[in-house]
Parts: C-alpha cells; structure tokens; sequence
C-alpha cells in the first residue's frame, strides 16, 4: 500500500545490543566451548547475516551440565522458598532493565518485529519470573500439600518461536519449586538464551542452577534420555513430542509437552466485523504465524461470509511486511529457511489441492526469509491446509451454518491447543466455549497470555500446563 | 422341605462381560477357567469360565465407551454424584454376594472379604462426593492483567482405558474405576486376569444404578492380549496402567504414545484402604481456560 501512506524508516538502533563473535555453552556458571570443539552459526533470518558462533553441545557435554545441575540441586532445593524467590525476583527486575537490549536481540536472532518482542515477548518474560517468584516461597498453599517437594534435574527443551519467553515458561516455575535445570534452546535462536545466563551472573544465581545447551536435536534427544534427568519439559512439534514419550516410556521422569496446534478462530454473525478483523490477523499474523496456538482455521459463519473476507483482505493488504527492526513493521521475518521451505510446500499443497490462494501485493526483501500473507478459501476440511499445522503466516477459511456445525468442524482436528470464539452474545461464548476441545479458547481476542493463566493443549497438542498454579505441578513431585 | 432343598443343586451364574451397557459374551466365543485362591494362595476350586476377551470386543468396549461419553460428561456433577451414590446402594443390597466372591477370588476370610467389599462400598460414597467438589479444588478464576474473567475449568480428558490391578479385584478394582467416571470420563476396564469374577459382577450392579450403559465397559482376560490395542487405539484419550506389570506397562506407554494419551504409570499400593486423595482423578482431567471479556470502565472511555 505505498499509494496512500509512505512511512519513513524507523528503525530501533543496534547499538543498544552488544553481541561477542562466538558465544560457549553455559555450564555450571561459566561459559565453556563443546568438548568436542563443535560450532555452529546464527543468523539473522531477515538479511542471513551471520550474528555470532555458537558452540554445540554433544552428549558429553549434556553429560557435564546434567552433572553440574545435579550438585546444584541440593543446595538449591535446601533454600528457603524466600531465598529462591528473591533470586527469581532479582532476575525478573534484570529482564526489565535490560528489555530494550533483549528484545533488540531478539529480533535480530529471531526475526520477528520489534513491536512485537518489546510490547509482548519481553514484558511478558518479565512477568513470568515475577510472577513465579512470588510462588518460591508459598507452595505449601498451592494445593499440592504440605511441602511438595521438587523432582530434580529438569531437562528442557524450548522452541524458536518466542525464544526468552519459552524459557522464562521452563525456567521461572522450575527454580521456583526448587529444581535446577538444564536448557536447549533452538539452533536457530540460541542468542536470548545466552544473554540470559548472563543475567543469571548478575543475579548472582548460584553455578550449576541453570546451564545452557546451544545445539540441534542430538543434545536434545541426549537430554531427554539421560537416566539422572528427572523431569522433561519440551515444546515444539507433536512428531518429536511423540518421540520423548517413548523414550521415557518405563522410567520415573515426568514430562509436560506443550505441542503443535491447529486453532479454529470461530466467528459468528453477530460479531463486530472490524473487531474480528483485526482478532483474525492477530491470531494468524502474529509473530509470522509462528505460533503453536496460532488461530490457523478461520470458521466464519456462511451468512457474513463475503463481508468479513473483503474487510480481511483489505486490512491484510495494510500490513507492513519489511525490516523487523522498524517499529512500524507489522511481519517480520519467516526464522529459517528450513522452515520457510515447510510454508511454501504446504502452501503448494494448498493450491494443489484445489483451494483458492490469496496474498496482498507485498514486496518481499531480496535478502533474508519472506513469506507473504496468504489465504486460503474454498477450503475443506479434507484439505491439508486445514488439518496441518503450517506454523507460517497463512489462513485456511472455512464456513458454517450453526453453532453445532462450529463446533465439530472446530473439534475435528488432531490437535486442540487454541480456539477464539467471536461474538457480541455472552452465553453464546460460554457454551461454545464449554464444547470446545481445546486448552485455550479466547473469547473476542486471540494470542492473549499471562503468567497466572495456565496454557496447554487437549489431545495431540501435548500435556500438562504452564502458567499459573497449574504450572507448579509439572515440577513437584506430587 | 429339609430333605429336599439339600439335594438341589444351584444354578450356576454364566459370567458375561459388561459392553455398553450389555452383557455380551465374547464375539470370539473363547472362555478361560477361573478357580478360586485359597487361604495359602494355591490353586482352589472351580468357580466358573469367564469371556476370554478378544481385540474386537476392546474395540467394541471404546466404541460404546466414546458413544457415552457426551451424554455422561455433560450431565451435571450432580447428577454423577447421585449415580456414584446409587451404586454404593446397589452394592450394600449384594453385599453378601460380594464378600463371598471376592473371599474365592483372594483367598480371604470371611470377615476380611467382608471388610474389603465394605470398604469399597465406602469408596463408591467418597467418590460420589467428589464429583461435585473437583472442579473448585483445581479450577478457578486467574487474575490476569486485562479486562478478561480468565476461567480454568477441569474438563474429562474422554475414554480411558483401565488396567484394573492383578490382585486387589475388587477394592482395586473400584478404587481405579470409581475416580475415573466421578470426573466425567469413560472407562474400558481390563479386569483382574486371575480373579475377574468380582468384576463382571460389578458389571450388574452398575446395570442397575442408572449408570448409563457404555459409561464403565468391563473386560475378562489376558491385559497382555487386549492392552496393545487399547494403547494404540487412535480413540483412547487415556490409560492407567494400575494393573500391569513393569514390562507390559512400558510396552503400553510407547504404544500410547502414538496419539499421545495421558498416561498413569503404576505405582505400588500397599493397602487399597488408604485415603485416595485425588491422585487418581487430576490425571485424567484436562484443564480449559477460557477468557471472556469483561470490557472496562476507565479513562479511555467506557466500553462494556
């Protein structure tokens, strides 16, 4: 849309973030190279720029930091719940002193818009140890009995998705509870992570509480079976979840996964057009679709049906698709290009399939990995591109008739991690949202999170939840 | 009248299986003979041939188990409570029954059976008391920061399948059954391999409690034959593998896996007259949060 407004650059500065050439891995309080020597590079997905090199962790490696975790442990799960919390405390006032810094770096690693990594990833991240913090120190009234006790060595496994704030989901409720852990972020995101052990330096947190493992799926598998790992806690795609429950098949460990998702953004009638418009685009567009709950499968009511796609499509081609950095930037970009090329097939598919495509005009930047918005209508619900999870910026919309007809075709899915229901009748939400099967449904709003709600998905979207009271079970031993 | 009712002979009960609210035998036509303990633990008497169960009758028992699962998982906590409630009344009626089936069936004094079968008859109360009380123990409003009632609820996570435990058949037998359906699922059970019979006799008293039929399915025969099924099938939710040993239950946990069922390992119980606590009913529930508007009063303007 450069005919009617042209918007000048404004770009957030770099400078704020200091990144060293090569990053160690974080292994009982310092930072130390692979003992096998291994590196690999990250970059940044909007111009392929190499960012920094990072050590890769190998299974010796995921040896010394489950060593290190477990001579932590003791002395970690002996303080006094009030001592834990002020570390929590302390580390969640770092993350706001230094938010500019982390969600610049953010960016940079991951490729999503600043906007979205200084107005939600960082304050969110912040909120969460705060709000974990609070919890050290008063498990005893968090309905699990008197003094729960914590499992152990926590092995962790976060996605690139949102990369701080899926630690802070594994990190803040496992050190509240009194464990110690070990942590692999995502090859392509291994930068925040990083920062982050920094962070716990200054917080003076003590060696071996929380190590660091930057690598690739190997130290991931390596972590999962380690026989003194006490509990898993991954998030990522189903088909590697599926996987860590059969390894742990027969042991003691417990495990919380929180996986893929096929959300149904329902919209009904009576539903204030422009509202859903932009609860649609939410839902679908932010963080480029990268979203494990993403709203993925538009459900429009038949009789709005022209309507609302005429204001979407409208409203898509206003998005601003560039520079993530640029605080006007509206989509970022794709994270990798492993993962660009899983969209583009899927979205080939879609076409293949006989589903009717559409995207904005929209340029996409030479450098770097681009995926224009899309959607998809004339949509079954035999269509692939209703039924896989694309994790990309890319909308399948189907139509209904009845509320009952919503629900199934809402239900009808492998997946039940998300839903959004939109509607200007109260009872309406309620009942649609009660026959919903799915561990998150937001009612006239969509992608809303916060540390005292519990998140986490029915059926194959994974088990157990984080946030909230609910997230302190996944880590005590009860 | 003396001298004759000394020469009748009993009727013998056939011993059938529980399906959706039917007493089939099973469609493989097999039967397996069970004998009753005695008080050293050896091999006593005959005491009847019981349903072999075969892979269709488990697939059968989850299609009867998904068919009850709307009508049963909507109906009010309530309503579930008084259910759970009338099968304690129904078992109180049989209890003479009871206490000799399960004294054959463990080895068991009377007096004990009798303390065993009281005991369950007060689990079916307990857990008709949870019904309604669950969902305020682990569900609430959570105060997020935005104008939204945020409302997690515990929801039935749907079928479960059931490895009742090998040697408790009937204490056990309820203590695993009972937590399940209080929370709205459905329940395939896989009875004790060696002492079944209390529990296709439980199968009666259910028939008569209002239960709704396919709600608790109830299988006789081999947990190492039907569980790999039920682990696999795609429309299991869920599977407690109190009875199987450790070998079997990690066989059932990888096959589980497939559609990532919530699992419940086995862990010892040493004595099944123990207060339960919740353990057996949060992991078979879901948590759902849903987030409602609440519009807002404030400075921006009014929008509510």
């Amino acid at each position: 849309m450069a005919s009617l407004f042209e918007y000048a650059p404004a770009p957030e500065s770099r400078s704020v973030v200091d990144i060293a050439p090569s990053y160690g891995l974080f292994i009982d309080g310092e930072f130390t190279e692979a003992a096998d020597g291994k590196v690999f590079k990250t970059v940044s997905p909007s111009s392929e720029e190499v960012l920094a090199e990072i050590a890769q962790a190998g299974a010796a490696d995921v040896e010394r930091a489950v060593k290190a975790a477990r001579r932590a442990f003791e002395k970690w799960s002996a303080l006094p719940g009030s001592e834990r919390a002020k570390y929590l405390f302390r580390i969640a006032r770092i993350i706001q002193e230094r938010s500019r810094e982390l969600a610049v770096l953010e960016t940079l690693d991951n490729g999503k818009p600043i906007r979205e990594t200084r107005d939600a990833d960082l304050p969110l991240v912040a909120a969460h140890f705060f709000y974990y913090a609070g919890w050290a120190d008063k498990l005893d009234h968090a309905g699990y009995g008197a003094n729960p006790r914590p499992l152990g060595v926590a092995g962790q496994i976060i996605p690139w998705n949102f990369p701080l704030l899926m630690l802070a989901w594994k990190i803040a409720p496992a050190l509240a509870t009194g464990n110690t852990v070990v942590l692999k972020p995502a090859e392509t995101t291994p930068l925040s992570a990083l920062f982050f052990a920094d962070i716990c330096r200054q917080a003076g947190l003590p060696k071996g509480v929380v190590n660091i493992l930057t690598g690739y799926g190997d130290a991931g598998a390596a972590l999962v079976e380690h026989p003194d790992v006490n509990k898993v806690a991954f998030t990522g795609s189903t088909a590697v979840g599926k996987r860590i429950a059969r390894t742990v098949a027969g042991t003691d460990k417990k495990v919380t996964l929180e996986l893929g998702g096929k959300g149904a953004n329902i919209v009904f009638d009576d539903a204030p057009i422009d509202q859903a418009v932009e609860g649609i685009v939410t839902g679908i567009f932010f963080n480029q679709g990268q979203v494990c709950c993403a709203g993925s499968r538009l459900l429009v009511q038949e009789s709005i049906h022209d309507e609302l796609l005429d204001s979407l499509k409208r409203r898509l081609s206003s998005l601003r698709l560039g520079d993530p950095l640029d605080k006007n930037t509206d989509i970022g970009a794709i994270n990798s290009a492993e993962q660009l090329a899983r969209i583009t097939a899927l979205a080939e598919t879609g076409e293949a399939e006989g589903a009717e495509r559409w995207s904005p005009e929209c340029e996409l930047p030479s450098a770097g990995y681009w995926f224009a918005p899309t959607l998809f209508t004339n949509v079954t619900q035999a269509h692939t591109v209703a039924r896989d999870e694309i994790f990309g910026p890319v909308l399948s919309v189907l139509t209904f008739r009845t509320p009952d007809e919503a629900v199934a075709k809402a239900n009808n899915s492998q997946y039940g991690l998300s839903a959004g229901i939109w509607t200007e009748k109260g009872s309406r939400i309620l009942a649609v949202a009660g026959k919903l099967r799915a561990g998150v449904v937001w009612a006239n709003t969509f992608n809303k999170f916060d540390p005292t709600s519990p998140f986490g998905g029915y059926k194959e979207s994974g088990f157990g939840r984080e946030g909230g009271r609910h997230g302190l079970e996944g880590y005590l031993d009860v | 009248m003396s001298e004759s009712s000394s020469t009748r002979l009993s009727v013998f009960k056939t011993y059938k299986l529980y399906v959706g609210g039917k007493f089939p035998r099973s469609e493989s036509g097999r039967v397996y003979e069970v004998t009753a303990k005695t008080s050293s633990g050896g091999k006593g008497k005959w005491l009847a041939n019981a349903p072999l169960s075969s892979r269709k009758d488990a697939r059968d028992a989850v299609v009867a188990a998904r068919k009850a699962f709307g009508g049963w998982s909507g109906a009010t906590a309530y309503n579930r409570g008084q259910i759970l409630y009338r099968v304690a009344e129904m078992l109180e009626g049989r209890r003479e029954q009871f206490v000799r089936e399960v004294g054959e069936a463990e080895g068991l004094s009377k007096s004990k059976a009798a303390a065993v079968v009281d005991a369950a008859i007060d689990r079916w109360v307990w857990y008709a008391g949870w019904t309604d009380k669950i969902g305020q123990l682990v569900g609430g409003a959570n105060p997020v920061a935005g104008p939204y009632l945020n409302l997690s609820t515990p929801e039935p996570t749907g079928v479960v399948t059931v490895v009742a435990p090998q040697d408790s058949s009937f204490l056990g037998l309820v203590s695993v059954i009972a937590p399940v359906i209080a929370t709205g699922n459905t329940a395939v059970v896989i009875a004790s391999e060696k002492s079944p019979l209390p529990a296709l006799s439980l199968g009666e008293v259910l028939a008569t409690s209002d239960l709704p039929g396919g709600v608790v399915n109830i299988l006789s025969g081999k947990a190492a034959e039907m569980g790999p099924h039920l682990a696999s099938h795609q429309d299991v939710n869920a599977i407690d593998l109190a009875g199987a040993g450790a070998e079997l239950a990690k066989e059932l946990e990888i096959a589980a896996a497939d559609n990532l069922k919530r699992v419940l390992r086995p862990q010892p119980v040493d004595d099944w007259t123990a207060d339960p606590g919740t353990a057996r009913m949060t992991p078979f529930l879901e948590t759902k949060t849903v987030w409602h508007p609440t519009g807002s009063l404030g400075a921006g303007g009014s929008s509510y």
